[in-house]
């Protein structure tokens, strides 16, 4: 190749490549026939090759993006995604930005009153328990203290209702709330509106009425578009949330009113001085939030709504790892809640412990397959093979039936006088138990790669070695063994990635000391619905065996690694 | 010619099956069901008389209640709803009303009135746990015992507490790998009164107390996490005594006539039923709510009792459960509310472990692994 460069004239079988450098070391561009250069033209002709490849495989690119590496990125995304908290309460995250966590103190009232406005909305739309679920992850009782205070926020809106009711029924009447908030055109609008025409005319302000009344014509308007979409029914017809009337009291509390003079001025005019007089009953957010609930008056949910607002979070791989947040920073669980560590050390050893009795078990085996004859070659590779074609929970509950107190192995050993009936072995449902089933279940994984690689060691190697004088154990262990590794690498691979994953088989046989990490991710996914934790432990998994896979590399090399002949 | 002619009779179908029901009803409907003996007593109570009366229905069984609430959710976030009504504990029906999965249903509009004329609302009473949850039966998660490994000279086990007491019942137990029942029995034998139970495992100490309480035997514990794991333990003499439904006891007992005996002490009862899923299409949705009234009114109910030892969730379907369709048994003595079975009986506490299963299911799972 360095002649190539030197000396263009002397290659043999000229390509693009050698071209092309032929072309860099020439003293001028070298043109090609249409008069640009040699390398441009010579990339173009490529780039077209290059893009008729990729057109042919684009089909599988494209499938294999979609179907199975977009949603590993989608699930694993979900391990820091925490958008659910500031998405339902909005209001609230950012009245706690000023909030000092960890004081042992509760907020001010501004932090009550947002959050008063948020979980109102978060019911009416349904969301607030959903909102709970994720919190109580992380707060034991947030579940609960959500879905009560869903409907018991009512409470404090009732308050004003009743009385602006007992001054005017007016105000809890549908038609004049919208006279007074809505813009003439759209009461028009939805005045004339019928089933036929499709979508209700979309609510507008009424101009001039948030300035006067900000919080109402806010709270007016969000309830008046949700009346709209989510129940397809008129704000002519439907009285306004209780949340609506609190916000009313709030901004007539706050201003005066003597600048609005659309309809039923003379009713908010009123409304206003009722508010003023001494006699009004009011209640503050923060005494209304605590007679729902007293865990409200408690700074510890405010303490995890605030560490959780941001929408990413590191909980779940604190959590992942045995650790958790506090408001002094991440810090380790106590004892007694600690149990993914334990897991993946435990995982890792008995994946590997797996695979050296796979190797034990399968080396002698793939040795005879590809020593034997064809023909009994053949049927011995059919018992391999058969394990394969039987469902594994068949074989899991097979391992069962033998493994047993009251097992065949058991009554054979009791039988045979080697074992007292009544200290019958302990072999299933423990480590021992997973041990055996899973090196069953994963023996093929070992023997096939094996075998593919050991049919294709010549046999006269180990006569010439013999012929050459070393003994059977020299010439198996220097001649043919150096040849056989590359298939026990392939096979080993396998079976350890296999069995790190592997949760079905420990589910069924591993008892207590035997489960895997995945058993703890399958609970969180179809159990605890806790799919941020189950997102953050499958990551580690999946960092782990690539960690442990570059190592491989490094020491064996992936070179070496024959899955075939 | 023949063409025309089904052509023609199709329309006239379409027509006056159009005058008579309002809406346009699906003629499909998908079920999700735990499968076994418990789906086959809803095919034989609810299913198979449906379609004889709307014999235009077609109805598949989808046996992936053990997974429903991880498949619900990932359906909707596909939204792509494939399920039309499906069967969970009631545990799970509040999960899913919390994560907006199942849909709210108001009783007095989709539930059918009791015989005696009492309101659906009055005739479920209590049982109404959530307001996506649609009561079907009460079963109950109760002990059973090999009566050939009794000792000699030894009463049966008749007390919760008995499962504590290896000296005089030596043997292994199975438990479910779960602290729900486990937690609470415990304390019980730890001589927590009955109506504290709940207060004193909402503490640190209390939950130590009754980790500390299951030591006593967690060596001599084979815990399960299927069904059928007791059942089998049991049958092949695995273990002495272990707790399950008291359905799978029956079968075990009745059916397989194996030497296994009830123990009915401190049974907690429990709730499952239907739930419609969030989002479903109109017409899809107009079929669940005519199958769903027909499937819980009160003959319905009480059928099911003929197939399966679980109680009828209706007050009114009670006095009408009758004999095992195939045993030819009474069933009302197997039933979990008969009163000689349920003199000392534990009501899953739905509200606490909603709050507190996260948070005491670590604390129990480590205690497992050390």
């Amino acid at each position: 190749m360095t002649d190539a460069t030197s000396d263009p004239d002397k290659i043999e079988a000229p390509t693009p490549d050698n071209a092309l450098r032929a072309a860099d070391a020439a003293d001028g561009p070298m043109l090609a026939a249409d008069g640009t250069p040699l390398k441009k033209s010579l990339n173009r002709a490529l780039r077209a090759q290059k893009l008729r490849a990729l057109l042919l495989i684009a089909p599988l690119l494209i499938f294999v993006l979609l179907t199975f590496i977009a949603p590993i990125v989608d699930m694993l995304f979900r391990s820091v995604e925490n958008q659910i908290v500031s998405e339902t309460l909005p209001r609230t995250t950012r009245a706690l930005a000023d909030f000092d966590a960890g004081t042992g103190e509760i907020p001010g009232e501004p932090v009550y009153e947002a959050a008063y406005y948020d979980i109102f909305l978060a019911s009416e739309r349904k969301e607030h328990t959903r909102l709970g679920s994720r919190l109580n992850y992380e707060q034991t009782g947030a579940s609960s203290l959500f879905r009560r205070s869903g409907r018991g926020l009512d409470d404090i809106g009732e308050v004003y209702q009743d009385q602006f009711e007992d001054l005017d029924e007016n105000w809890d009447e549908a038609e004049p709330w919208a006279e007074m908030m809505g813009s003439p055109e759209w009461l028009n609008a939805q005045r004339g509106w019928t089933e036929e025409d499709g979508a209700m005319p979309e609510f507008e302000l009424r101009e001039g009425v948030a300035e006067v009344l900000p919080k109402t014509a806010e709270f007016y308007e969000i309830f008046a578009r949700f009346t709209q979409v989510e129940d397809e029914d008129s704000p002519l017809e439907e009285e306004p949330w209780s949340m609506v009337h609190t916000a009313l009291y709030q901004d007539l509390a706050a201003g005066d009113v003597s600048g609005y003079d659309g309809p039923h001025a003379e009713m908010l005019q009123a409304a206003d001085e009722l508010v003023d007089s001494p006699d009004f009953e009011t209640v503050s957010f923060t005494d209304g939030f605590e007679e729902v609930d007293e865990d409200w008056a408690d700074p510890e949910i405010w303490n995890t709504i605030k560490m959780y607002a941001p929408p990413y979070t590191t909980g779940y791989f604190l959590n992942a790892v045995d650790m958790e947040k506090t408001v002094d920073g991440p810090q380790l669980r106590d004892e007694d809640e600690r149990i993914y560590g334990l897991l993946f050390k435990r995982t890792m050893f008995m994946s590997m412990v797996i695979t050296f009795s796979c190797i034990a078990l399968g080396y002698p085996v793939a040795y005879l397959l590809s020593n034997l004859p064809a023909r009994s070659a053949n049927l011995l590779m059919i018992l391999v093979l058969l394990p394969f074609w039987t469902s594994l929970l068949v074989r899991t509950s097979a391992w069962k039936v033998m493994l047993q107190q009251q097992g065949v192995i058991n009554d054979v050993l009791v039988w045979l006088g080697l074992v007292a009936d009544d200290s019958r072995l302990v072999m299933i449902n423990n480590q021992f138990g997973t041990i055996v089933a899973m090196t069953h279940i994963l023996l093929p994984f070992m023997i096939l790669p094996m075998y593919s690689v050991m049919s294709t060691i010549p046999p006269s190697f180990v006569r010439a070695a013999r012929s050459l004088g070393a003994t059977n154990w020299t010439a198996f262990w220097r001649v043919y063994f150096p040849q056989s590794v590359p298939g026990i690498g392939a096979g080993s691979i396998l079976v350890f990635i296999l069995s790190i994953g592997y949760y079905i088989t420990p589910e069924i046989v591993g008892g207590t000391t035997g489960t895997f990490i995945s058993n703890r991710i399958a609970y969180h996914i179809s159990s605890s619905l806790n799919w941020g934790l189950a997102a953050a432990l499958g990551t580690i998994l999946l960092v782990v065996v690539l960690v442990l896979y570059w190592a491989y590399d490094r020491i064996v090399g992936i070179d070496n690694v024959k899955l075939g002949g | 010619m023949k063409l025309t002619k089904t052509l023609l009779a199709t329309t006239a179908l379409t027509v006056s099956a159009g005058a008579v029901a309002a809406q346009e009803m699906a003629d499909s409907m998908t079920l999700v069901s735990w499968g076994g003996a418990y789906q086959n007593s809803q095919q034989q109570a609810y299913v198979v008389p449906y379609l004889e009366m709307h014999p235009e229905v077609s109805v598949t069984w989808d046996e992936s209640s053990n997974e429903a609430v991880a498949k619900l959710r990932a359906m909707n976030e596909a939204g792509n709803i494939t399920w039309d009504l499906v069967d969970v504990v009631a545990a799970d029906a509040i999960r899913l009303c919390d994560e907006g999965l199942a849909m709210e249903y108001d009783p007095e509009d989709l539930l059918a009135e009791g015989d005696d004329g009492t309101s659906a609302e009055d005739d479920f009473g209590d049982l109404i746990v959530s307001d996506c949850f649609i009561p079907q039966i009460v079963y109950s998660t109760t002990f059973g015992y090999r009566t050939d490994m009794v000792p000699e000279g030894v009463e049966p086990p008749s007390d919760i507490c008995d499962v504590w007491d290896l000296e005089t019942y030596p043997g292994k137990r199975s438990l479910e790998k779960r602290p729900i029942n486990n937690m609470e029995w415990a304390l019980l034998c730890d001589g927590v009164a009955k109506e504290d139970v709940y207060d004193v495992l909402e503490t640190e100490e209390g939950q130590d107390q009754a980790l500390a309480k299951l030591d006593e035997i967690k060596d001599d514990v084979i815990w399960w996490s299927a069904g059928a794991d007791t059942p089998q333990l049991l049958a092949d003499g695995e273990v002495f005594m272990g707790s399950t439904y008291n359905g799978r006891l029956f079968s075990l007992i009745e059916e397989q006539d194996q030497p296994v005996g009830m123990m009915w002490d401190a049974q907690v009862f429990d709730l499952d039923g239907w739930i419609i899923p969030e989002g479903l299409g109109d017409a899809e949705l107009a079929r669940v709510k005519d199958f769903v009234k027909f499937a819980t009114d009160t003959q319905r109910l009480a059928d099911q009792a003929a197939y399966i030892s679980y109680g009828p969730a209706r007050d009114s379907s009670a006095p009408l459960v009758g004999q095992h369709a195939e045993l030819g048994i009474d069933m009302a003595p197997h039933m979990p509310t008969d009163p000689d079975n349920s003199q000392n009986t534990f009501v899953y506490n739905y509200e606490f472990w909603a709050d507190y299963r996260d948070d005491i299911d670590a604390k129990f799972q480590s205690w497992l692994a050390q």
